[in-house]
């Protein structure tokens, strides 16, 4: 480490200022009491949906697609997740079988 | 109590697969700021009051350069922005719920938000304070990962390549969750979509911002049909 503690603190502290204004913005503008805007209460009816795609390909976006193994793991365990889960409908059963299998093929196989 | 202990029971199923996550990468976590020469009083406090995975991560690094706070105060804004649309998901559903308000905002990092978003508690079960549990929860696994792994630092070897996909995990299953449960697929496929696009547009350090403003434009522009189809369901 390179800073005082005193700078350190200082950048902690404005890094959690950023991020709770991110959290808060939305609630401090469209505040309970008051009725929200229509057009906003369309987004959070189907920005929930949206939102979970983008953070699906957030949780992607480092997959090296170009270069071996060419996302070939990701692109396996999820496709087993996906029919483990249509199949059994059980959230944890989905997670924890596809989060095995891509281990062992990272693991062993990639 | 009752109220309290019911919902701790129903949250803590739901916060187990993060509970796996959260371990690993917070212990990683503490692990990276060992290693940058930072005592685990850094990780512990940083993991207690940011509470944003990624954004830890960059902290670390602009706290082993030079002193450039507004830089600082710019990627936490840029880094986090995806918070918004948590925020405007979650205006109805935080209503109502008291004091507990404010740590649920504070708290609402991707997995609780994704949870407390698409779970339904069960019959009987208070919808604040299960939420509130869920996030407490998932504050306290990485809290607890991050603590260690500052502690321990370079006493733990990893033998776990690959766990972190835990999290991707979680993400797929609540997309496919929410995707079973209704019959208006179209956000899903544009928040997908427009990700996607940005992303191999963008690449990965930057897409998140432009995916967000698509996002929003294509969902604007097509209110008109996207209102009326919900209406027909």
């Amino acid at each position: 480490m390179t800073m005082t503690v005193w700078q350190s603190a200082v950048i902690i502290a404005v890094v959690v200022l950023g991020t709770m204004m991110t959290r808060f913005l939305p609630f401090v503008v469209f505040p309970a009491g008051k009725p929200t805007p229509k057009y906003i209460r369309y987004l959070g009816d189907v920005l929930p949906f949206a939102v979970i795609g983008l953070l699906v390909v957030y949780s992607l976006k480092d997959t090296m697609v170009l270069v071996w193994p060419y996302g070939i793991p990701e692109v396996i365990a999820i496709v087993c997740i996906v029919f483990l889960h249509v199949w059994k409908k059980n959230m944890l059963l989905s997670i924890a079988a596809g989060t095995v299998v891509y281990m062992l093929l990272v693991q062993l196989v990639f | 109590m009752h109220t309290k202990s019911r919902a701790l029971k129903a949250a803590l199923p739901y916060t187990l697969p993060i509970c796996a996550g959260f371990s690993f990468l917070g212990l990683a976590y503490g692990i990276y700021m060992n290693s940058l020469g930072f005592s685990f009083v850094y990780p512990m406090v940083m993991s207690l009051t940011i509470f944003a995975g990624s954004m830890e991560f960059v902290a670390a690094n602009l706290m082993v350069t030079s002193f450039d706070p507004l830089t600082a105060f710019a990627l936490a804004l840029m880094v986090n922005a995806r918070h918004l649309f948590y925020g405007i998901s979650m205006l109805d559903k935080f209503k109502g719920v008291g004091k507990k308000k404010f740590y649920l905002i504070f708290g609402m990092c991707d997995e609780s938000f994704s949870i407390n978003c698409t779970t339904e508690p069960p019959e009987g079960v208070d919808r604040g304070w299960f939420m509130f549990f869920v996030t407490l929860l998932n504050h306290a696994y990485w809290f607890l990962g991050a603590t260690i792994g500052g502690l321990l630092g370079s006493l733990i070897s990893f033998s776990t390549e690959g766990i972190e996909f835990v999290l991707t995990a979680l993400f797929v299953v609540i997309f496919l969750d929410q995707w079973l449960k209704t019959k208006k697929h179209s956000p899903a496929v544009i928040g997908l979509m427009a990700s996607v696009a940005c992303l191999v547009v963008f690449g990965s350090q930057q897409f998140i911002i432009p995916a967000m403003a698509l996002i929003l434009v294509v969902l604007t522009v097509l209110r008109k049909p996207l209102s009326r189809k919900e209406d027909a369901s």
